[in-house]
């Protein structure tokens, strides 16, 4: 299968993007690292199947998120990290993805600190999240526009998965 | 004099420079006053403690609020570009800034073109920006937790998001993830490796690793690793060479750290109070006379 990316200006673009098409049904779409020559240093594209690219195209303009181009892939796009590591601080458990961490206080399920990362919405996530549940803390991927953001994301789901009862 | 780069977590706060003071809970700038627990105001205040420590001035800071659009991190890149030559710096640290490579590569050029031009530290993004345009070897020192050197030591990588599986993060590795990053060009001349064991290495190797006191709690309190950056940024500027200065500041941090008495709920701002302590202890003791831990093999 033909497969291609849409690229698109900033991060937090890529994220509603993928949202949209994942709340409209798709669920053969990537989000990825794009090839060397459209990089900046903190981007993401979403692969898809190129041959629907009409349908995808149709459901982003309904959502207002209009890629800037859609490319056909020539070449194997980068993969996001996937691999946690968990640390158990006996009332807290700590996740990190990638470069971020969130620890969270076992008993009451609030997240006590957010720490690693480089992109400057880290310390404003912090701000959001920390000193709340984690089902009333906003999801990084709402509020986040980075790839620091992405990686808490994944954090954040893994934790909750860990700490669910 | 020191200069610090970098930017805060809220949306509107303008482009501002001047020197940094603290205030209680608040770092203070140009009238401003911003919270020390959340980004560069982290390091910016840990500069602060352990310039007093040194009875050295106060660092001069430049900050700009971003919350992760880059809207932020790109006037103060396009700033900086502009103004390089109205300020004569020996140090300068570059902290939590939206990475953009081509922005990265006008900044340093613009700041290594002055008449005398300042030894440059990076962290965080400025650092993942410096290693995505190619220009790491530029730099003096790099400040990266395992994670961020599994980034450094992977060629392909543009982002710690993208390292790739084989390039694992455990501690017992980093002698081979920093000779990895050597070789491909993507450390700079001394590298400030923050984790369980801290360790200061150049192109040669390891050449001090940091592991007491160990307080196994600060790896999850946010800001921990940027309170290091802060205090070797200062002992640098003070004279210290690169790896004597990146030994003191991660021995004086882990001290902060255990005077704190730390939960993993601890905030860094209570870390930041003891720094001043901590460092005088460090100071006094003589950088060469503190036990370091044996060198991995």
């Amino acid at each position: 299968m033909d497969l291609g990316f849409l690229v698109f200006q900033n991060t937090s673009e890529v994220l509603q993007a993928e949202k949209a098409l994942r709340k409209a049904g798709w669920k053969d779409i990537r989000v990825m690292g794009p090839p060397p020559e459209v990089r900046t240093g903190c981007d993401l594209v979403i692969e898809f199947p190129l041959m629907e690219e009409l349908k995808v195209l149709k459901i982003l303009e309904d959502s207002g998120v209009i890629p800037e181009a859609v490319v056909p892939v020539s070449s194997p796009l980068l993969k996001p990290v996937d691999l946690y590591a968990i640390t158990d601080f006996g009332d807290y458990l700590m996740v990190r993805a990638a470069n971020m961490k969130i620890t969270v206080d076992k008993n009451t399920l609030v997240i006590v600190n957010i720490s690693g990362g480089g992109c400057p919405d880290v310390p404003y996530l912090a701000h959001e999240m920390t000193g709340k549940r984690l089902d009333e803390a906003p999801c990084p991927k709402d509020i986040g526009h980075t790839l620091c953001a992405y990686a808490l994301q994944l954090a954040y789901e893994e934790v909750g998965k860990r700490c669910s009862p | 004099m020191l200069a610090i780069v970098g930017t805060v977590p809220i949306r509107d706060f303008p482009l501002t420079h001047g020197p940094l003071s603290v205030s209680g809970p608040w770092l203070e700038i140009r009238g401003n006053r911003v919270d020390i627990n959340r980004g560069t105001p982290a390091l910016m205040a840990a500069a602060v403690a352990a310039s007093q420590a040194l009875g050295k001035e106060s660092p001069y800071g430049f900050l700009v609020g971003d919350i992760g659009h880059g809207r932020g991190s790109r006037e103060l890149y396009h700033f900086l570009t502009e103004h390089a030559a109205d300020h004569s710096f020996s140090v300068m640290t570059f902290h939590y800034l939206q990475p953009i490579a081509h922005w990265n590569e006008k900044v340093i050029n613009a700041v290594l073109s002055v008449h005398r031009p300042p030894m440059l530290i990076a962290d965080a993004g400025f650092m993942y920006a410096a290693k995505m345009s190619g220009h790491a070897q530029r730099f003096d020192l790099f400040t990266p937790d395992m994670g961020e050197l599994a980034f450094l030591a992977d060629e392909n990588a543009p982002h710690p998001f993208y390292t790739r599986g084989f390039i694992l993060h455990e501690s017992n590795r980093a002698p081979e993830l920093i000779a990895r990053a050597y070789a491909h060009g993507n450390a700079a001349r001394y590298l400030l490796v923050k984790g369980a064991m801290d360790y200061v290495a150049d192109r040669s190797g390891i050449l001090e690793a940091v592991s007491e006191p160990s307080v196994p709690v600060l790896e999850p309190i946010g800001g921990t690793g940027d309170t290091v950056t802060g205090i070797v940024s200062v002992l640098i500027e003070a004279g210290y060479a690169v790896p004597e200065a990146a030994a003191a500041a991660a021995m004086a941090n882990r001290l902060a750290g255990r005077y704190a008495q730390p939960t993993p709920a601890t905030q860094v701002m209570d870390i930041i109070k003891q720094i001043s302590r901590a460092l005088g202890e460090v100071l006094g003791l003589g950088v060469s006379k503190v036990t370091h831990a044996p060198l991995p093999q």
